[in-house]
């Protein structure tokens, strides 16, 4: 579904303040797979992200999904194939269009608009009952702004629009860390059951070693713009938060060890 | 009575001007400053057309598709280009200016003798006719072009309000509501504003065509502080309808662009020099922008003030 060959990403190249933000990432992830990805701040896990939606283009390597080479294809252009939910609950959703005008546009996500009636009575009643199935209700204020909700019935939405036209790969970046916990469970409730109905092909970034041990079928760990570990299957299946903490030990470790080590060879070659 | 009748026809052509600025300021959250030149360009085309023998009703058509060209270019050169958007209309509206003048031929084209688009209106009463109402009483053919002008710019506000509600109206709406999600849609938002900047200004021309054939002259200087006017007349309407429909934002600058032409007859009238009428309109619309600015921070302190007490 989602190949990724050799991509390098830098940014402010060639200033004091470049960031070698992805260095050379290689990732196959087949088609329904559920990817968790972790990793320390700044590792680049976002980035990594990114650069599959396309918010920038990669200085290397190429990007291959859903059997097309998009590489270089603009953002917009790759919506088509990925639905989408940022960390920010205010990034996902258009505050002052109404929560049915928001889930018209998600409905066309990708498609032509022409001049036809963005909201059709049919397509409403639909979209009410879709709603109505995620149990926060919604249903009943379709017509109110979105920007009237809180951050946890902004989310909530945005995934829903997100998966309300089956995307071939679903993006999840940190989706529930700016919630409280009580939404935070709630979305991630609704996320689970999203993606186990449609056997969404999914990449979610998260900071919960919870999530991170009880959801998905394979977990990525990124550490300085590569990917360190990757535990697909059994070996996925048997890894419980405490375990992960550990490989944060482990990595820090390595770091510490690292360090020293590099400023050992800069003095010499530099 | 003439007067009132004026005005109101007035702020009926300048609704469209209005319609214009609310999509270009509002909708899209661009502040476009092309509309000063593709006002004038919409006078010019007009003019030139309708002494050059065009058809009025053809003159003004191809007055409104060169606003919109002119928009379009804005639009090209502040998202192909990268320029500032400010910075890309003043650059189109000061291009504008020359071209005025060049399709013009000179800096201003009289109408007077000519027909215009309201001329078949006008000659279903004679010159001389009255129409009396209770205590007032009206040149009949003023009358009649009220109420065509009236006709027109409902009819246009009717099918904004209809475009805003078809799937491209409302991804338009959506790229100036929120960039990032609307890109996540698959919305090409550089296209959607373009388009919306063309659609803007192919407006804000179709104003100027009608303003010319309407007071009988076109001038290249007609565009001076358009834009200003459009805003005031927006933000007078946001203020009297209340509400982020869209239909009524436009119903709201319709009500904005006429009160703004009343409250600049009166003020006229009671003895304002008209070259200061620049300056008031600029110092209207810093106040209507600065004060509830100001009121919110004076509110915040005291909030401030207040928590710092119970500290
Ligand atoms: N658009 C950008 N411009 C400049 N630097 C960026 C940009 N996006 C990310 N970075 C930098 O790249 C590094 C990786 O960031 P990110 O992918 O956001 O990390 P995280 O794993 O926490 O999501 C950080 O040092 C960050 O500052
Ligand atoms: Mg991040």
């Amino acid at each position: 579904m989602l190949t990724l060959t050799d991509i390098s990403k830098t940014f402010y190249a060639g200033t004091p303040n470049e960031v070698r933000a992805l260095q050379g990432v290689n990732l196959k992830i087949e088609q329904g797979s559920f990817v968790v990805v972790i990793g320390t701040n700044g590792s680049g896990k976002s980035t990594l992200l990114n650069a599959v939606a396309g918010a920038f283009f990669v200085d290397e390597g190429r990007i291959e999904l859903a059997d097309h080479d998009v590489t270089r294809w603009p953002e917009h252009r790759r919506a088509v194939h990925i639905g989408r939910v940022f960390q920010n609950p205010f990034t996902g959703t258009a505050p002052n269009l109404s929560i049915a005008e928001n889930l018209a546009l998600a409905e066309r996500r990708g498609q032509f608009r022409g001049l036809g009636w963005a909201l059709k009575r049919r397509s409403i009643d639909e979209l009410r009952e879709k709603v109505k199935e995620m149990g926060l209700g919604m249903e009943d204020r379709l017509n109110n702004p979105i920007g009237s909700l809180s951050g946890g019935q902004r989310q909530s939405l945005t995934l829903l629009m997100a998966g309300l036209r089956r995307p071939d790969l679903l993006l999840l970046d940190e989706h529930t860390a700016a919630l409280d916990p009580k939404s935070a469970d709630q979305v991630i409730r609704l996320t689970e059951n999203m993606i186990a109905k449609n056997k969404l092909t999914t990449m979610m970034v998260t900071h919960s070693m919870q999530q991170a041990a009880s959801l998905g079928d394979r977990l990525i760990m990124m550490v300085r713009g590569q990917i360190m570990f990757d535990f697909q299957g059994p070996a996925k299946a048997r890894l419980t938060p405490e375990s992960i903490l550990h490989k944060f030990e482990e990595v820090r470790r390595l770091e510490r060890l690292d360090k020293p080590a590099a400023e050992q060879l800069r003095r010499v070659y530099v | 009575m003439t007067l009132l009748i004026g005005s109101l026809t007035m702020g009926m052509i300048l609704a469209l001007l209005a319609f214009g600025v609310l999509i270009s300021f509002r909708i899209l959250a661009f502040r476009d400053l092309t509309v000063d030149g593709s006002i004038a360009l919409g006078g010019s085309v007009a003019a030139a057309l309708i002494v050059n023998g065009f058809s009025p009703l053809a003159a003004t058509a191809i007055a409104a598709v060169c606003g919109g060209i002119a928009g379009a270019i804005t639009g090209v050169l502040a998202t192909r280009f990268r320029i500032n958007g400010l910075l890309a209309g003043i650059l189109v509206m000061t291009a504008l200016y020359s071209v005025n003048l060049r399709v013009m031929g000179r800096s201003n084209i009289p109408l007077m003798n000519q027909k215009t688009v309201l001329s078949p209106i006008q000659a279903l009463a004679g010159v001389d006719d009255r129409l009396t109402l209770g205590l007032w009483t009206a040149q009949t053919q003023d009358l009649y072009t009220l109420i065509t002008i009236v006709l027109a710019t409902i009819a246009v506000a009717v099918t904004l309000t209809l475009y805003f509600r078809t799937q491209l109206g409302l991804a338009m709406r959506a790229a100036g509501d929120n960039i990032d999600m609307i890109r996540a849609l698959g919305v090409d938002v550089g296209w959607m504003t373009t388009l919306g900047l063309a659609l803007s200004n192919s407006l804000v021309a179709l104003a100027g065509a009608l303003l010319v054939q309407y007071q009988g002259f076109a001038d290249v200087q007609m565009g001076i502080g358009m834009v200003v006017w459009g805003f005031a007349s927006v933000i007078i309407g946001e203020s009297l309808v209340r509400g982020r429909n869209v239909g009524l934002l436009i119903g709201g600058a319709i009500m904005g662009s006429v009160l703004f032409r009343l409250l600049v007859a009166i003020a006229l009238r009671g003895g304002l020099n008209p070259n200061d009428l620049k300056l008031v309109t600029a110092l209207f619309v810093l106040g209507a922008l600065v004060l509830p600015d100001v009121m919110a921070r004076l509110k915040s302190r005291n909030v401030k003030s207040r928590n710092a007490a119970s500290r």
